[in-house]
Protein backbone atom coordinates (compact mmCIF):
# COMPACT_ATOMS: atom_id res chain seq x y z
CA UNK A 1 0.00 0.00 0.00
CA UNK A 2 1.16 3.13 -1.12
CA UNK A 3 1.38 4.30 3.10
CA UNK A 4 3.51 1.37 3.39
CA UNK A 5 6.60 3.70 2.24
CA UNK A 6 8.75 5.64 4.26
CA UNK A 7 8.13 9.68 2.99
CA UNK A 8 10.27 10.53 0.30
CA UNK A 9 13.09 12.86 0.93
CA UNK A 10 13.22 16.62 -0.68
CA UNK A 11 15.64 16.42 -3.82
CA UNK A 12 16.14 19.76 -4.88
CA UNK A 13 16.97 20.15 -8.52
CA UNK A 14 18.36 23.49 -9.66
CA UNK A 15 17.62 23.27 -13.67
CA UNK A 16 15.16 25.52 -14.97
CA UNK A 17 11.85 24.02 -16.22
CA UNK A 18 12.93 23.49 -19.86
CA UNK A 19 10.97 21.59 -22.87
CA UNK A 20 12.64 18.34 -22.81
CA UNK A 21 13.89 17.97 -26.32
CA UNK A 22 16.72 19.61 -27.92
CA UNK A 23 15.87 22.44 -29.77
CA UNK A 24 19.48 24.12 -30.84
CA UNK A 25 20.33 21.89 -34.02
CA UNK A 26 23.43 20.84 -35.20
CA UNK A 27 24.94 23.40 -31.85
CA UNK A 28 23.28 20.46 -29.70
CA UNK A 29 25.24 18.59 -31.51
CA UNK A 30 28.67 20.24 -30.35
CA UNK A 31 27.54 20.28 -27.69
CA UNK A 32 27.79 16.79 -26.68
CA UNK A 33 30.80 15.81 -28.46
CA UNK A 34 31.25 12.47 -25.85
CA UNK A 35 28.18 11.24 -27.48
CA UNK A 36 28.99 12.30 -31.12
CA UNK A 37 32.46 10.54 -30.27
CA UNK A 38 31.00 7.54 -29.45
CA UNK A 39 28.34 6.90 -32.06
CA UNK A 40 31.36 7.79 -34.72
CA UNK A 41 33.69 4.83 -33.24
CA UNK A 42 30.59 2.92 -33.04
CA UNK A 43 29.61 2.98 -36.53
CA UNK A 44 33.69 2.46 -36.89
CA UNK A 45 33.49 -0.57 -35.40
CA UNK A 46 30.89 -1.84 -36.30
CA UNK A 47 31.74 -1.86 -39.84
CA UNK A 48 34.59 -3.88 -39.93
CA UNK A 49 32.76 -6.50 -37.33
CA UNK A 50 33.58 -9.57 -38.05
CA UNK A 51 35.96 -9.00 -40.77
CA UNK A 52 39.54 -10.70 -40.70
CA UNK A 53 40.84 -7.57 -42.46
CA UNK A 54 39.54 -5.07 -40.58
CA UNK A 55 40.37 -1.74 -41.30
CA UNK A 56 42.44 -2.83 -44.04
CA UNK A 57 39.48 -3.14 -46.41
CA UNK A 58 39.38 0.85 -46.11
CA UNK A 59 42.36 0.39 -48.02
CA UNK A 60 41.74 -2.12 -50.28
CA UNK A 61 38.01 -0.24 -51.65
CA UNK A 62 39.64 2.48 -52.55
CA UNK A 63 42.82 0.92 -54.14
CA UNK A 64 40.73 -1.44 -56.52
CA UNK A 65 38.28 1.51 -57.65
CA UNK A 66 41.78 3.53 -58.65
CA UNK A 67 43.07 0.36 -60.28
CA UNK A 68 40.55 0.30 -62.37
CA UNK A 69 39.67 3.85 -63.29
CA UNK A 70 43.50 4.47 -63.79
CA UNK A 71 43.64 1.13 -66.10
CA UNK A 72 40.04 2.09 -67.96
CA UNK A 73 40.79 5.69 -68.97
CA UNK A 74 44.80 5.80 -68.56
CA UNK A 75 45.53 2.46 -70.43
CA UNK A 76 42.90 2.12 -72.54
CA UNK A 77 40.36 5.09 -73.28
CA UNK A 78 42.61 8.20 -73.44
CA UNK A 79 45.97 6.63 -74.46
CA UNK A 80 46.81 9.61 -76.60
CA UNK A 81 45.62 12.34 -74.39
CA UNK A 82 48.90 11.83 -72.43
CA UNK A 83 48.20 13.57 -69.08
CA UNK A 84 51.48 13.48 -66.55
CA UNK A 85 51.04 11.23 -63.86
CA UNK A 86 47.87 10.54 -64.44
CA UNK A 87 47.15 8.08 -61.31
CA UNK A 88 47.55 11.00 -58.93
CA UNK A 89 45.50 12.94 -61.19
CA UNK A 90 43.31 10.18 -60.77
CA UNK A 91 43.32 9.15 -57.32
CA UNK A 92 43.84 12.77 -55.92
CA UNK A 93 40.49 13.40 -57.67
CA UNK A 94 39.14 10.11 -55.95
CA UNK A 95 39.74 10.70 -52.60
CA UNK A 96 37.67 14.01 -52.39
CA UNK A 97 34.75 12.79 -54.83
CA UNK A 98 34.68 9.37 -52.43
CA UNK A 99 34.83 11.53 -49.28
CA UNK A 100 31.21 13.36 -50.77
CA UNK A 101 29.44 10.22 -52.20
CA UNK A 102 30.41 8.13 -48.95
CA UNK A 103 28.80 11.42 -46.93
CA UNK A 104 25.95 11.85 -49.15
CA UNK A 105 24.86 8.21 -49.28
CA UNK A 106 25.32 7.13 -45.75
CA UNK A 107 24.27 10.68 -44.39
CA UNK A 108 20.95 9.81 -46.50
CA UNK A 109 20.60 6.34 -44.77
CA UNK A 110 21.55 7.69 -41.11
CA UNK A 111 18.18 8.15 -39.69
CA UNK A 112 16.40 5.40 -40.88
CA UNK A 113 19.42 2.79 -39.88
CA UNK A 114 18.95 4.48 -36.60
CA UNK A 115 15.51 3.87 -35.94
CA UNK A 116 15.45 2.10 -32.96
CA UNK A 117 17.10 5.38 -31.52
CA UNK A 118 15.32 7.87 -33.01
CA UNK A 119 11.94 6.74 -31.98
CA UNK A 120 12.73 5.71 -28.61
CA UNK A 121 15.05 8.09 -27.18
CA UNK A 122 16.07 12.10 -27.03
CA UNK A 123 19.19 12.58 -28.96
CA UNK A 124 19.46 15.43 -31.25
CA UNK A 125 18.70 13.76 -34.73
CA UNK A 126 21.14 16.16 -36.47
CA UNK A 127 23.63 13.78 -34.68
CA UNK A 128 23.26 11.02 -36.94
CA UNK A 129 24.24 12.49 -40.24
CA UNK A 130 26.96 14.57 -39.03
CA UNK A 131 28.31 11.32 -37.35
CA UNK A 132 28.09 10.02 -41.26
CA UNK A 133 30.25 12.54 -41.78
CA UNK A 134 32.76 12.03 -39.62
CA UNK A 135 33.00 8.47 -40.14
CA UNK A 136 33.37 9.14 -44.14
CA UNK A 137 36.19 11.66 -43.10
CA UNK A 138 37.59 9.25 -40.85
CA UNK A 139 38.00 7.08 -44.00
CA UNK A 140 39.91 9.90 -45.98
CA UNK A 141 43.00 8.98 -44.31
CA UNK A 142 43.72 5.38 -45.50
CA UNK A 143 43.64 6.45 -48.76
CA UNK A 144 45.55 9.76 -48.09
CA UNK A 145 48.58 8.00 -47.12
CA UNK A 146 48.80 5.91 -50.18
CA UNK A 147 48.49 9.12 -52.00
CA UNK A 148 51.23 10.80 -50.48
CA UNK A 149 53.29 7.91 -50.60
CA UNK A 150 52.79 7.82 -54.24
CA UNK A 151 53.39 11.49 -54.95
CA UNK A 152 56.64 11.54 -53.05
CA UNK A 153 57.63 8.95 -55.39
CA UNK A 154 56.74 11.05 -58.09
CA UNK A 155 59.01 13.95 -56.85
CA UNK A 156 56.26 16.02 -55.01
CA UNK A 157 56.86 18.51 -52.29
CA UNK A 158 54.64 20.12 -49.81
CA UNK A 159 54.11 23.72 -50.59
CA UNK A 160 51.90 26.20 -48.80
CA UNK A 161 49.38 26.99 -52.09
CA UNK A 162 48.94 22.80 -51.77
CA UNK A 163 48.00 22.48 -48.09
CA UNK A 164 45.76 25.50 -48.18
CA UNK A 165 43.88 23.61 -51.22
CA UNK A 166 43.55 20.47 -49.07
CA UNK A 167 42.06 22.29 -46.30
CA UNK A 168 39.58 24.17 -48.29
CA UNK A 169 38.62 21.06 -50.49
CA UNK A 170 37.64 19.26 -47.24
CA UNK A 171 36.05 22.36 -45.87
CA UNK A 172 33.60 22.68 -48.71
CA UNK A 173 32.68 18.78 -48.59
CA UNK A 174 32.24 18.61 -45.03
CA UNK A 175 29.76 21.64 -45.14
CA UNK A 176 28.28 20.76 -48.70
CA UNK A 177 27.79 16.82 -47.25
CA UNK A 178 26.75 17.57 -44.18
CA UNK A 179 23.68 20.06 -45.64
CA UNK A 180 23.29 17.18 -48.21
CA UNK A 181 22.89 14.77 -45.64
CA UNK A 182 20.61 16.73 -43.40
CA UNK A 183 18.09 17.35 -45.88
CA UNK A 184 18.13 14.08 -47.42
CA UNK A 185 18.21 11.78 -44.37
CA UNK A 186 14.99 13.69 -43.68
CA UNK A 187 13.27 13.03 -46.95
CA UNK A 188 14.41 9.46 -46.65
CA UNK A 189 12.17 8.90 -43.94
CA UNK A 190 9.29 10.44 -45.44
CA UNK A 191 9.75 8.58 -48.55
CA UNK A 192 12.73 6.23 -49.08
CA UNK A 193 12.87 7.03 -52.79
CA UNK A 194 15.22 9.42 -52.08
CA UNK A 195 17.86 6.85 -50.68
CA UNK A 196 17.44 5.47 -54.20
CA UNK A 197 17.37 8.90 -55.82
CA UNK A 198 20.75 9.58 -54.58
CA UNK A 199 22.51 6.40 -55.59
CA UNK A 200 21.63 7.22 -59.00
CA UNK A 201 22.63 11.44 -58.41
CA UNK A 202 26.14 10.00 -57.17
CA UNK A 203 26.32 8.36 -61.04
CA UNK A 204 26.49 11.58 -62.02
CA UNK A 205 29.02 13.04 -59.99
CA UNK A 206 31.72 10.34 -60.39
CA UNK A 207 31.83 11.31 -64.26
CA UNK A 208 30.45 15.53 -63.49
CA UNK A 209 34.28 16.25 -62.47
CA UNK A 210 37.94 16.57 -64.21
CA UNK A 211 39.01 13.38 -62.33
CA UNK A 212 38.95 10.21 -65.09
CA UNK A 213 39.44 12.90 -67.72
CA UNK A 214 41.69 16.24 -67.58
CA UNK A 215 40.01 19.68 -67.30
CA UNK A 216 42.10 20.55 -70.83
CA UNK A 217 39.52 18.55 -72.22
CA UNK A 218 36.71 20.63 -71.27
CA UNK A 219 38.68 23.31 -71.67
CA UNK A 220 39.13 22.60 -75.59
CA UNK A 221 35.65 20.84 -75.74
CA UNK A 222 32.92 23.49 -74.21
CA UNK A 223 32.26 26.84 -75.08
CA UNK A 224 32.96 29.70 -72.65
CA UNK A 225 29.73 29.44 -70.89
CA UNK A 226 29.21 25.77 -70.58
CA UNK A 227 32.74 25.45 -69.13
CA UNK A 228 31.01 28.13 -66.52
CA UNK A 229 28.52 26.05 -65.82
CA UNK A 230 30.98 22.75 -65.51
CA UNK A 231 33.39 24.95 -62.82
CA UNK A 232 30.06 25.86 -61.29
CA UNK A 233 30.07 22.70 -59.85
CA UNK A 234 31.55 22.44 -56.37
CA UNK A 235 32.46 19.13 -56.74
CA UNK A 236 34.61 19.95 -59.97
CA UNK A 237 36.38 22.67 -57.23
CA UNK A 238 37.40 20.43 -54.74
CA UNK A 239 38.63 18.23 -57.06
CA UNK A 240 40.79 20.46 -58.78
CA UNK A 241 41.90 22.02 -55.38
CA UNK A 242 42.74 18.07 -54.63
CA UNK A 243 44.51 18.02 -57.70
CA UNK A 244 46.00 21.45 -57.32
CA UNK A 245 47.61 19.62 -54.25
CA UNK A 246 49.06 16.39 -55.44
CA UNK A 247 48.86 16.18 -59.01
CA UNK A 248 50.37 19.34 -60.15
CA UNK A 249 53.50 19.11 -57.99
CA UNK A 250 53.96 15.60 -59.24
CA UNK A 251 54.43 16.73 -62.50
CA UNK A 252 58.13 17.54 -64.25
CA UNK A 253 56.67 21.62 -64.76
CA UNK A 254 54.40 22.18 -61.83
CA UNK A 255 54.14 25.60 -63.08
CA UNK A 256 53.44 25.47 -66.57
CA UNK A 257 50.54 22.38 -65.07
CA UNK A 258 49.17 24.78 -62.63
CA UNK A 259 48.59 26.90 -65.74
CA UNK A 260 47.38 24.96 -68.25
CA UNK A 261 44.91 22.51 -66.10
CA UNK A 262 43.31 24.44 -63.08
CA UNK A 263 40.60 26.80 -63.55
CA UNK A 264 41.01 30.39 -63.30
CA UNK A 265 40.85 31.84 -59.67
CA UNK A 266 40.69 28.23 -58.21
CA UNK A 267 40.92 29.81 -54.68
CA UNK A 268 38.48 32.51 -54.97
CA UNK A 269 36.17 30.39 -56.91
CA UNK A 270 37.07 27.49 -53.64
CA UNK A 271 35.69 30.21 -51.25
CA UNK A 272 32.80 31.34 -53.23
CA UNK A 273 32.20 27.71 -53.04
CA UNK A 274 32.33 27.26 -49.65
CA UNK A 275 30.49 30.55 -48.21
CA UNK A 276 27.44 28.86 -50.75
CA UNK A 277 27.65 25.58 -48.58
CA UNK A 278 27.77 27.21 -45.55
CA UNK A 279 24.18 28.96 -46.95
CA UNK A 280 22.66 25.57 -47.60
CA UNK A 281 23.62 24.37 -44.32
CA UNK A 282 21.93 26.68 -42.61
CA UNK A 283 19.21 26.36 -45.11
CA UNK A 284 19.34 22.54 -44.47
CA UNK A 285 19.06 23.06 -40.85
CA UNK A 286 15.77 24.60 -41.43
CA UNK A 287 14.33 22.19 -43.34
CA UNK A 288 15.07 19.95 -40.53
CA UNK A 289 13.39 21.30 -37.75
CA UNK A 290 10.68 22.21 -39.85
CA UNK A 291 10.25 18.21 -40.46
CA UNK A 292 11.30 16.94 -37.57
CA UNK A 293 8.60 16.37 -35.62
CA UNK A 294 7.65 14.02 -37.84
CA UNK A 295 10.24 11.94 -37.99
CA UNK A 296 9.17 9.66 -34.85
CA UNK A 297 5.72 8.60 -36.52
CA UNK A 298 7.04 8.52 -40.26
CA UNK A 299 9.44 5.68 -39.35
CA UNK B 1 8.00 22.50 -3.75
CA UNK B 2 9.53 23.10 -7.11
CA UNK B 3 7.43 21.87 -10.70
CA UNK B 4 9.08 18.75 -12.26
CA UNK B 5 7.04 18.47 -15.49
CA UNK B 6 4.11 20.78 -16.24
CA UNK B 7 2.00 18.98 -19.35
CA UNK B 8 -0.32 21.74 -20.62
CA UNK B 9 -3.32 21.38 -23.73
CA UNK B 10 -0.43 18.84 -25.02
CA UNK B 11 -1.96 17.56 -28.35
CA UNK B 12 0.03 14.43 -31.02
CA UNK B 13 -1.56 13.80 -33.60
CA UNK B 14 -0.32 11.00 -36.51
CA UNK B 15 -1.52 10.95 -40.01
CA UNK B 16 -2.13 7.75 -40.89
CA UNK B 17 -1.60 6.95 -44.73
CA UNK B 18 -3.26 3.94 -46.24
CA UNK B 19 -1.20 4.11 -49.06
CA UNK B 20 2.73 3.97 -49.77
CA UNK B 21 2.87 4.22 -53.18
CA UNK B 22 2.18 6.14 -56.32
CA UNK B 23 0.35 3.54 -57.76
CA UNK B 24 -1.81 3.13 -55.01
CA UNK B 25 -1.97 6.26 -54.20
CA UNK B 26 -3.28 7.05 -57.78
CA UNK B 27 -5.58 4.28 -58.31
CA UNK B 28 -7.38 5.70 -54.33
CA UNK B 29 -7.39 9.17 -55.95
CA UNK B 30 -9.27 8.23 -58.79
CA UNK B 31 -12.19 6.40 -56.54
CA UNK B 32 -12.72 9.21 -54.56
CA UNK B 33 -10.84 6.94 -51.43
CA UNK B 34 -9.73 8.49 -48.22
CA UNK B 35 -5.73 8.43 -48.03
CA UNK B 36 -4.84 10.05 -45.33
CA UNK B 37 -6.73 9.98 -41.80
CA UNK B 38 -5.54 11.40 -38.40
CA UNK B 39 -5.93 10.45 -35.06
CA UNK B 40 -5.30 12.33 -31.59
CA UNK B 41 -3.47 10.42 -29.61
CA UNK B 42 -3.01 12.40 -27.12
CA UNK B 43 -5.75 15.22 -26.90
CA UNK B 44 -5.27 17.95 -24.73
CA UNK B 45 -3.73 16.66 -21.79
CA UNK B 46 -2.75 18.72 -18.60
CA UNK B 47 -1.49 18.02 -15.52
CA UNK B 48 1.17 19.24 -13.18
CA UNK B 49 3.81 16.96 -11.50
CA UNK B 50 5.76 18.55 -8.51
CA UNK B 51 9.23 17.07 -7.20
CA UNK B 52 9.13 13.68 -5.65
CA UNK B 53 5.70 13.16 -6.76
CA UNK B 54 5.04 9.57 -8.50
CA UNK B 55 2.38 8.98 -10.70
CA UNK B 56 0.55 6.05 -12.24
CA UNK B 57 -0.26 6.51 -15.97
CA UNK B 58 -2.99 3.63 -16.56
CA UNK B 59 -5.34 2.94 -19.69
CA UNK B 60 -6.32 0.31 -21.71
CA UNK B 61 -3.63 -0.48 -24.84
CA UNK B 62 -3.39 1.98 -27.31
CA UNK B 63 -4.99 4.82 -25.15
CA UNK B 64 -2.11 7.16 -25.69
CA UNK B 65 -0.04 6.55 -22.41
CA UNK B 66 3.40 5.62 -24.22
CA UNK B 67 3.01 8.63 -26.74
CA UNK B 68 2.53 10.70 -23.73
CA UNK B 69 5.11 9.48 -22.01
CA UNK B 70 7.32 10.16 -25.29
CA UNK B 71 6.25 13.70 -25.18
CA UNK B 72 7.67 14.07 -21.40
CA UNK B 73 10.60 12.19 -22.27
CA UNK B 74 11.50 14.77 -25.17
CA UNK B 75 11.49 11.97 -28.16
CA UNK B 76 8.22 13.81 -30.00
CA UNK B 77 7.16 17.27 -29.83
CA UNK B 78 3.57 17.87 -28.72
CA UNK B 79 1.84 19.33 -31.83
CA UNK B 80 0.46 22.44 -29.75
CA UNK B 81 0.48 22.88 -26.29
CA UNK B 82 3.89 22.55 -24.26
CA UNK B 83 5.93 20.29 -22.14
CA UNK B 84 8.27 21.24 -19.83
CA UNK B 85 10.59 19.31 -17.58
CA UNK B 86 13.59 20.39 -15.17
CA UNK B 87 16.78 17.97 -14.81
CA UNK B 88 17.82 14.97 -16.01
CA UNK B 89 15.79 12.36 -17.86
CA UNK B 90 16.09 8.75 -17.79
CA UNK B 91 13.93 5.75 -17.86
CA UNK B 92 12.41 2.71 -19.51
CA UNK B 93 10.80 3.83 -22.53
CA UNK B 94 12.14 1.62 -23.54
CA UNK B 95 15.65 -1.22 -22.40
CA UNK B 96 17.82 -1.34 -24.58
CA UNK B 97 16.82 0.83 -27.16
CA UNK B 98 20.14 2.53 -28.01
CA UNK B 99 21.65 -1.25 -28.20
CA UNK B 100 23.96 -1.99 -30.72
CA UNK B 101 23.71 -5.79 -31.43
CA UNK B 102 27.45 -5.91 -32.81
CA UNK B 103 28.79 -3.76 -29.66
CA UNK B 104 29.88 -5.62 -26.49
CA UNK B 105 28.02 -4.81 -23.48
CA UNK B 106 30.90 -2.69 -22.17
CA UNK B 107 30.71 -0.55 -24.84
CA UNK B 108 26.94 -0.13 -24.78
CA UNK B 109 26.90 0.67 -21.50
CA UNK B 110 28.94 3.86 -22.39
CA UNK B 111 26.73 4.22 -25.75
CA UNK B 112 23.38 4.38 -23.67
CA UNK B 113 24.67 6.28 -20.70
CA UNK B 114 26.39 9.08 -23.11
CA UNK B 115 22.71 8.90 -24.95
CA UNK B 116 20.71 9.83 -21.75
CA UNK B 117 23.22 12.67 -21.21
CA UNK B 118 26.15 10.93 -18.65
CA UNK B 119 29.67 12.05 -19.01
CA UNK B 120 32.59 9.73 -19.86
CA UNK B 121 33.60 10.06 -15.57
CA UNK B 122 29.89 9.65 -14.85
CA UNK B 123 29.88 6.63 -16.50
CA UNK B 124 32.73 5.35 -14.93
CA UNK B 125 31.98 6.08 -11.59
CA UNK B 126 28.82 4.03 -12.00
CA UNK B 127 29.96 1.37 -13.96
CA UNK B 128 30.57 -1.24 -11.54
CA UNK B 129 27.41 -0.90 -10.07
CA UNK B 130 25.68 -0.85 -13.16
CA UNK B 131 27.68 -4.43 -14.27
CA UNK B 132 26.82 -5.92 -10.84
CA UNK B 133 22.91 -4.94 -10.83
CA UNK B 134 22.94 -6.27 -14.56
CA UNK B 135 24.23 -9.69 -13.47
CA UNK B 136 25.43 -10.54 -17.20
CA UNK B 137 28.87 -11.66 -15.83
CA UNK B 138 31.35 -13.05 -18.11
CA UNK B 139 29.09 -11.68 -20.97
CA UNK B 140 30.33 -8.24 -20.39
CA UNK B 141 32.58 -8.79 -23.35
CA UNK B 142 30.03 -10.41 -25.47
CA UNK B 143 28.16 -8.27 -28.35
CA UNK B 144 25.16 -7.96 -27.04
CA UNK B 145 23.09 -9.78 -30.19
CA UNK B 146 23.99 -12.73 -28.85
CA UNK B 147 22.49 -11.89 -25.20
CA UNK B 148 19.45 -13.94 -24.41
CA UNK B 149 16.46 -11.24 -24.08
CA UNK B 150 16.27 -11.21 -20.06
CA UNK B 151 19.80 -10.16 -20.65
CA UNK B 152 19.01 -7.95 -22.48
CA UNK B 153 16.47 -6.31 -20.67
CA UNK B 154 18.51 -6.38 -17.47
CA UNK B 155 21.45 -4.54 -19.09
CA UNK B 156 19.18 -1.78 -20.27
CA UNK B 157 17.45 -1.58 -16.44
CA UNK B 158 20.29 -1.32 -15.05
CA UNK B 159 21.66 1.46 -17.04
CA UNK B 160 18.68 3.22 -16.85
CA UNK B 161 17.95 2.74 -13.13
CA UNK B 162 22.01 4.23 -12.14
CA UNK B 163 21.53 7.58 -14.13
CA UNK B 164 21.46 9.80 -11.38
CA UNK B 165 18.52 11.46 -13.15
CA UNK B 166 15.54 13.98 -11.60
CA UNK B 167 12.57 12.42 -13.75
CA UNK B 168 12.73 8.46 -14.01
CA UNK B 169 10.04 7.39 -16.69
CA UNK B 170 9.15 3.44 -16.64
CA UNK B 171 6.93 2.27 -19.41
CA UNK B 172 5.92 -1.63 -18.43
CA UNK B 173 9.37 -2.13 -17.83
CA UNK B 174 8.69 -4.96 -15.11
CA UNK B 175 7.08 -6.88 -17.78
CA UNK B 176 10.35 -9.01 -18.78
CA UNK B 177 12.86 -11.23 -16.21
CA UNK B 178 12.40 -13.53 -14.30
CA UNK B 179 11.09 -13.46 -10.63
CA UNK B 180 13.87 -12.77 -8.98
CA UNK B 181 15.44 -9.78 -11.54
CA UNK B 182 11.58 -8.31 -11.03
CA UNK B 183 11.85 -8.24 -7.71
CA UNK B 184 15.43 -6.85 -7.34
CA UNK B 185 13.58 -4.08 -9.86
CA UNK B 186 11.08 -3.23 -7.60
CA UNK B 187 13.30 -2.87 -4.68
CA UNK B 188 15.65 -0.28 -7.17
CA UNK B 189 12.30 0.98 -8.19
CA UNK B 190 11.67 2.03 -4.44
CA UNK B 191 14.91 3.20 -3.95
CA UNK B 192 14.46 5.74 -6.64
CA UNK B 193 11.76 6.69 -5.26
CA UNK B 194 12.34 7.62 -1.66
CA UNK B 195 15.39 9.38 -3.08
CA UNK B 196 12.90 12.06 -3.96
CA UNK B 197 12.97 11.83 -8.20
CA UNK B 198 9.71 12.17 -9.84
CA UNK B 199 8.62 9.24 -11.34
CA UNK B 200 6.04 8.68 -14.07
CA UNK B 201 4.91 4.66 -14.03
CA UNK B 202 3.22 3.05 -16.64
CA UNK B 203 1.48 -0.40 -15.70
CA UNK B 204 -1.50 -2.28 -15.69
CA UNK B 205 -0.98 -3.83 -12.83
CA UNK B 206 -2.95 -2.07 -10.30
CA UNK B 207 -0.86 -3.66 -7.52
CA UNK B 208 2.51 -2.14 -8.10
CA UNK B 209 0.97 1.19 -9.15
CA UNK B 210 -0.38 1.60 -5.94
CA UNK B 211 2.93 0.21 -3.67
CA UNK B 212 4.39 2.79 -6.12
CA UNK B 213 1.92 5.94 -6.82
CA UNK B 214 0.63 8.88 -4.83
CA UNK B 215 -1.57 9.76 -7.94
CA UNK B 216 -3.02 8.42 -10.73
CA UNK B 217 -3.99 9.61 -14.07
CA UNK B 218 -6.39 7.44 -16.43
CA UNK B 219 -6.28 7.93 -20.63
CA UNK B 220 -8.95 7.53 -22.45
CA UNK B 221 -8.35 7.36 -26.58
CA UNK B 222 -5.72 9.87 -25.65
CA UNK B 223 -8.37 11.99 -23.19
CA UNK B 224 -7.60 12.15 -19.50
CA UNK B 225 -10.62 10.77 -18.06
CA UNK B 226 -9.45 10.37 -14.55
CA UNK B 227 -6.94 12.24 -12.71
CA UNK B 228 -6.76 11.86 -8.80
CA UNK B 229 -6.35 9.35 -5.73
CA UNK B 230 -4.76 5.93 -6.22
CA UNK B 231 -7.53 4.05 -5.32
CA UNK B 232 -10.26 5.77 -6.80
CA UNK B 233 -7.94 5.54 -10.26
CA UNK B 234 -7.72 1.86 -9.88
CA UNK B 235 -11.74 1.34 -9.12
CA UNK B 236 -11.96 4.10 -12.03
CA UNK B 237 -10.43 1.27 -14.13
CA UNK B 238 -12.29 -1.59 -12.58
CA UNK B 239 -9.18 -3.19 -12.37
CA UNK B 240 -9.35 -3.99 -8.69
CA UNK B 241 -11.91 -6.75 -9.42
CA UNK B 242 -9.88 -9.13 -11.43
CA UNK B 243 -9.69 -12.24 -10.41
CA UNK B 244 -6.14 -12.96 -10.98
CA UNK B 245 -5.40 -9.46 -9.43
CA UNK B 246 -6.94 -9.77 -5.71
CA UNK B 247 -7.61 -6.28 -3.86
CA UNK B 248 -5.79 -6.99 -1.34
CA UNK B 249 -2.13 -7.26 -2.80
CA UNK B 250 0.51 -6.37 -0.12
CA UNK B 251 3.27 -9.38 -0.10
CA UNK B 252 5.79 -8.43 -2.68
CA UNK B 253 5.74 -11.99 -4.01
CA UNK B 254 1.73 -11.92 -4.76
CA UNK B 255 2.40 -8.83 -6.59
CA UNK B 256 5.56 -10.65 -8.29
CA UNK B 257 3.48 -12.81 -10.04
CA UNK B 258 1.23 -10.63 -11.02
CA UNK B 259 3.33 -8.32 -13.13
CA UNK B 260 3.46 -10.72 -15.05
CA UNK B 261 0.10 -9.78 -16.71
CA UNK B 262 1.80 -5.98 -17.23
CA UNK B 263 2.53 -7.29 -20.86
Amino acid sequence: MSEAAPAPQVRVVDAPLAAPSATQGLLEVFRRRYLLRLLVRREIQARYQGSVLGLFWSYLNPLSQFFLYWFIFGQVMLRGQNVETFAIHVFSGFIIVHFFTETFSSGTRSIVRNKSLVQKMAVPREMFPVSAMLVSLYHVVPPMIILLIASVAYGWLPDAGGMLAVVLALTLIMLLGTALALFFSTANVFFRDFGSAVNLMLHFVRFGVPMVYPLTMIFARLNDFWTEVYLANPLTIAVCLFQRAFWVGSTNDPAATDAMNMPSHLFERSLIMIAVAAVLLLIAQRVFTRLENKIPERL
Amino acid sequence: MAVSIQVENAVKEFTLRYHRNLKDLTVAKIRGQQTTDSFRAVDDVSFTLEQGDTLGLMGLNGSGKSTLLKLVNGTMRPDSGSVKTRGRIAGLIATGAGFHPQLTGRENIYLNAAILGLSERETNRHFDEIVEFADIGKFLETPVGHYSSGMYARLGFSVAVHVDCDIFLADEVLAVGDKPFKRKCMQKMQEIRESGRTIVYVSHAAGSVRKMCNRVIVLEKGVKAFDGDVDEGIRFLKYGNDEDQPDEVDNLDADDDNLGADI
